[in-house]
């Protein structure tokens, strides 16, 4: 074996004209020029590796940053933020001392190369986001969507993406309470693995990622480092050795649920015995994360000796330890008087911890490697300072004629008949269909909390045993409404996360995002995010829901094709008592139905124009926020006085396929009479925002009438609950085993 | 006096404060043991729970199998100590042989969670006497590993002794051999099912059915008469 | 008819979590000196007509598109004789 000789700040220093491989690890000229600059000297290896990761995009942000600031800038007023945009994850007050975390993240491009492990590694790098703030993780949600429902590669990636979340997130212990199953042709080669998970805490018990305190202990401790992930470093690493190594490093990781759930345990036992001053989880990135964050954020500077990370794999360079994103790993900022103890705590959970460094009084990174120190840095300039782009921006000329292939205008049904087959037809289709072949591989019981589901509006998990508290959450993204409008698309699809939320019966209360696009060097998928953001950063602000963290998620594209913009949106919710939730399921025969809000005659980017005419075009439903804020407060108004006993948000596929649901999962049948005004067919399909149908039991008909008068929100009797079929007066009865046979049969058919 | 049920912490282990807090909703003491206790803490009963315990690798329940808490609840076990298997925990109870039989993987290849029927064949052991024989009942399953299989001359004993103590009703979902979901051993003090009743305890939680209640008050019953 | 094997393993850089939780439980079952587990899959394939380059070609060719995930699979494959006489 032969070595030249170690990269030390020194070696840099002397050699100044050593050529690194900054291309190949993904820097811009002007990008390395400017590490050049920052550090007075070229980098080193191990320092180059730290810079180039975490001025990726994906950890960077780069590209984003500059639109990403109005989420900041437009926060409304809130009093329940306790920790805002930049921590791990957002927390939230819930009141009664309790707070919550939660955090939607993507795992797009490792889910299309390995669905298992890429899918099941997101679930596991969201949940220590949520350890990691301080919380216990009590509950995921998982926002998918995947080519046509019908092309062979779907087969392949679905169910592994299924099976991955499932697998992980079931052996975690974690119910998994909700999500989206959504297929478009343009997701093929770029599937959206969203992972979203939520965290219950004492306001008392919040930690954040900062090293402060000159002489703490900083310990990394779960799994054994690898060559996990690590793709470009080793580039660097045939820099510096010439020995046989295995000859390509994987870039998948490779998930151990089991070491998580005792990562779980085992911090939160610390956490409880107040061992902890500063915590980071490690993601994306590896060490280089962890360690230039946590020091960047504290107040002082800190020393590593890389020597001392326990290693899977004995031939593993420096670099590549410092860029390894080997899965199931934490970092602790401990007191040394109270190391011992965390030890042992890890120890009991036979989870291997092992010093590795400590705080400094200084401002500097520095990491020790054989005894030479091979970075020295200021951590800000890794972590904070990346190079931060105004990407040129232009809407697209295709736009226009986009918008001007007006949905409204494709042929409608023309019969009874006709109308019917496409009812059926709709509810049958793979985006329309039930879900239930995915969803029965979560586990949706364990932790005995789960008040609601998924296909409920919204997953639901109570908080507190003695008072009922709970929290709800909802996701919602709609790429079709986003395509033929980014700016509304982004409002729509928080309008109806929102929504969902409030028809369980809880209330909206802060927003997570994950924010899926395709490539930022072109100006039009540029403009569509830099629509979207405003977009969203409005409604946040009107809505008082303020956005408490989120992901970027750029590059979903194949070639020049990019997938549609899909702003993927999470509102989070509070209910007081979760025996006033609201379920979608008919309760009891002979309960009236009744819609909330307008329907207008609006067809663009609807699953009508996509299942009966396979077309994509108009303009996206209107969005109306104050409609929604005022049907929310009815909502849930409704719920906690008992006016309503099921309630279910109207979003794509109209109030048909609102009702379809609701009686299927109830067993209980509907009688609906097209309200004067409307033709039947605006009222089946029409995706009008700002609209829930609800039943109500005949003895609160006055009260809740009175109720929607007095605050001027639009109600109109459709119907009421009764039989064994869905009955749309004067135009056909479909019988529920025949709507079951059609909504549930899709699914398995494609994927079994 | 109560009645003070262990409920035993293996690593991976997923349903051990449910389970308490089942224990509790009946009334009973739940008291929290931890796999590597070398006794029992003089507990009336013990359940051990659902969950992942070593990650199921290897196969479920086969590396918790050997803790060190297993040992003296083998002993007592089998001196009538009232012992309850739930999902990994009768996987668990299967790979140290108190139970007969073992579980595979399901037949459908996939992990599976949903609101399950089962009839109570057996309503005479330590966990069922709040039932009565051919009750049924729907309680929450979820498990990749619960089809129920053994030899024919074990099943046609397990018939003939009774001691098939549920079996799932209109829908199979694993596969399991003569519908099997839980059996009981000869003396009927230890039971195992793969269905969660910690899981249907409450109004409102879950499925909203309060079905696996009467485990819990069945063994309370019988500890606090005893 | 001939038996070919195919064992397919994680290549030796991925993690084995299932192999890790084996190792780990040895020592407490008191079987020392062993440093590492890692598990593996089996294939036994029952071929019909004679196991040649062009069939070994073709096991190859399923081996790798199918029985393992060459993302983190590598396998090997080796012909087996059927003891016909073991009845």
């Amino acid at each position: 074996m032969s070595r030249t000789p170690l990269d030390t700040v020194e070696h840099a220093a002397a050699t100044p004209d050593v050529e690194l491989p900054w291309a190949e690890l993904g820097l811009k000229k002007d990008e390395y020029e400017r590490v050049v600059e920052i550090l007075g000297r070229r980098p080193t290896g191990a320092e180059l590796a730290m810079y180039s990761v975490m001025w990726s995009e994906h950890c960077s942000y780069k590209s984003s940053k500059v639109h990403l600031r109005q989420f900041g800038e437009k926060a409304p007023e809130s009093d329940a933020m306790l920790v805002g945009i930049g921590e791990n994850a957002g927390v939230v007050d819930v009141g009664q001392g309790y707070a919550v975390t939660f955090k939607v993240e993507s795992h797009n491009h490792p889910s299309y190369v390995e669905p298992y492990q890429g899918a099941a590694t997101g679930v596991g790098g969201i949940v220590r986001d949520i350890i990691a703030m301080g919380a216990r993780p009590v509950a995921v949600v998982d926002p998918l969507r995947f080519g046509a429902a019908d092309h062979p590669d779907t087969k392949r990636v679905l169910p592994g993406v299924v099976a991955g979340i499932g697998g992980y997130g079931n052996c975690l212990g974690l119910p998994n309470i909700g999500g989206e199953v959504v297929f478009d042709a343009c997701y093929q080669g770029n599937p959206l693995v969203n992972a979203g998970a939520i965290g219950v805490m004492r306001h008392e018990d919040i930690h954040l990622a900062k090293a402060s305190g000159a002489g703490n202990k900083v310990i990394l401790y779960g799994a054994r480092t690898g060559g996990d992930g690590i793709g470009g470093a080793s580039i660097l690493a045939s820099e510096t050795f010439d020995d046989a190594k295995p000859s390509k490093r994987p870039a998948v990781q490779v998930g151990d649920p089991f070491q998580e759930k005792l990562l779980i345990e085992c911090t939160l036992e610390a956490f409880a015995e107040k061992l902890v001053v500063g915590i980071q989880d490690l993601g994306a990135a590896g060490l280089s994360c962890a360690t230039s964050e946590l020091a960047s954020n504290g107040s002082g500077g800190m020393r590593v000796t890389l020597d001392d990370v326990p290693l899977r794999d004995s031939t593993l360079s420096p670099e590549e330890i410092l860029m390894s994103e080997s899965q199931e790993r934490m970092c602790a900022v401990v007191e040394p008087e109270k190391v011992d103890r965390f030890l042992e705590i890890c120890e009991k959970w036979d989870v291997i911890a092992t010093v590795i460094g400590e705080v400094t009084d200084g401002d500097r990174l520095e990491i020790y490697w054989h005894g030479g120190k091979i970075v020295d840095v200021d951590p800000r300039t890794v972590a904070h300072e990346g190079p931060v782009y105004e990407r040129p921006y232009a809407r697209p000329d295709w736009q226009d004629t986009l918008q001007a292939d007006d949905a409204n205008k494709l042929p409608r049904p023309e019969t009874s008949e006709e109308l019917k087959d496409q009812v059926l037809k709709l509810v049958a289709s793979p985006n329309q269909a039930s879900k239930s072949w995915i969803t029965s591989q979560y586990d949706h019981f364990v932790q005995g909390n789960t008040v609601l589901a998924q296909p409920e509006d919204s997953g639901m998990i109570r908080i507190d045993e003695e008072t009922g508290l709970g929290v709800a959450i909802a996701t919602d993204g709609n790429g079709r409404y986003a395509k033929l409008d980014p700016y509304h698309g982004a409002q729509l699809a928080l309008a109806e996360a929102y929504r969902n939320v409030a028809t369980t019966g809880a209330k909206p209360l802060a927003v997570s995002d994950c924010l899926n696009f395709g490539s930022p060097e072109d100006p039009a998928v540029m403009w569509q995010f830099a629509e979207a953001v405003r977009g969203l950063a409005d409604a946040c602000q009107q809505l008082g829901t303020p956005v408490t963290g989120g992901n970027v998620s750029l590059y979903n594209q194949t070639g020049e094709a990019a997938i549609h913009p899909t702003p993927v949106v999470a509102v989070l919710g509070v209910i007081d008592d979760v025996a006033r939730r609201t379920p979608v399921a008919f309760q009891e025969e002979g309960q009236l139905l009744y819609l909330l809000g307008d329907t207008r005659e609006e067809f663009g980017g609807s699953a009508w124009s996509q299942v009966v005419h396979d077309h994509l075009g108009g303009l996206p439903p209107r969005v109306d926020l104050e409609r929604e804020r005022l049907l929310a407060e009815i909502l849930i108004s409704a719920s906690r006085d008992g006016m309503i006993d099921s309630a279910h948000d109207l979003s794509d596929g109209g109030l048909i396929q609102a009702v379809v649901e609701s009686a299927l999962l109830g067993g209980k049948g509907a009688r609906l009479i097209v309200p004067d005004g409307l033709d039947a067919f605006t009222f089946l399909f029409s995706e009008s925002a700002g609209r829930a149908v609800v039943a109500v039991p005949r003895s609160e008909e006055v009260r809740f009438n009175d109720m929607c008068g007095a605050r001027g929100l639009p109600v109109t009797r459709i119907g009421v609950v009764d039989g064994d079929t869905v009955d749309v007066q004067g135009e056909f009865a479909l019988p529920l085993s025949e709507l079951r046979e059609a909504h549930e049969g899709t699914i398995p058919a494609l994927l079994k | 006096m109560t009645a003070r049920i262990g409920v035993v912490t293996f690593p991976g282990s997923l349903d051990d404060r449910d389970t308490q807090r089942a224990i509790r909703v009946a009334g009973a003491e739940p008291v929290a043991l931890w796999h590597k206790d070398k006794d029992l803490k003089q507990v009336d009963a013990v359940v051990l729970c659902g969950g992942f315990s070593y990650g199921d690798y290897l196969r479920a329940g086969a590396i918790a199998r050997f803790s060190p808490v297993m040992e003296p609840l083998l002993e007592q076990a089998k001196a009538g100590l009232p012992v309850l298997g739930i999902c990994n925990g009768f996987q668990i109870l299967t790979e140290a042989h108190l139970l007969p039989g073992t579980m595979l993987r399901n037949d459908h290849l996939h992990f599976i969670c949903r609101d399950q029927k089962l009839r109570v064949e057996n309503a005479e052991t330590a966990w069922t006497t709040d039932y009565s024989a051919g009750q049924e009942i729907h309680i929450p399953l979820k498990n990749n590993d619960g089809q129920y299989v053994a030899d024919a001359y074990t099943l046609d004993k397990l018939e003939a002794e009774g001691r098939v103590a549920f079996r799932y009703l209109d829908f199979n979902p694993n596969g399991s051999q003569r519908d099997i979901a839980g059996v009981t051993n000869e003396a009927g003090n230890v039971v195992g099912l793969m269905p969660h009743p910690e899981h249907a305890v409450e109004p409102l939680i879950g499925t909203g059915r309060t079905d696996g209640l009467p485990f819990f008050t069945s063994i309370l019953k019988k500890l606090v008469n005893a | 008819m001939a038996r070919v094997v195919v064992d397919v393993m994680l290549k030796p850089e991925i993690l084995d979590p299932q192999g890790q939780a084996v190792q780990r439980a040895l020592p407490r079952l008191g079987f020392d000196g062993i440093s590492d587990v890692r598990q593996g899959k089996r294939f036994e394939l029952e071929v019909d007509g004679p196991v040649d380059e062009a069939a070994l070609a073709r096991i190859h060719d399923l081996a790798e598109s199918f029985l393992a995930n060459t993302v983190i699979e590598d396998f090997t494959i080796r012909v087996e004789e059927v003891a016909e006489a073991a009845k």
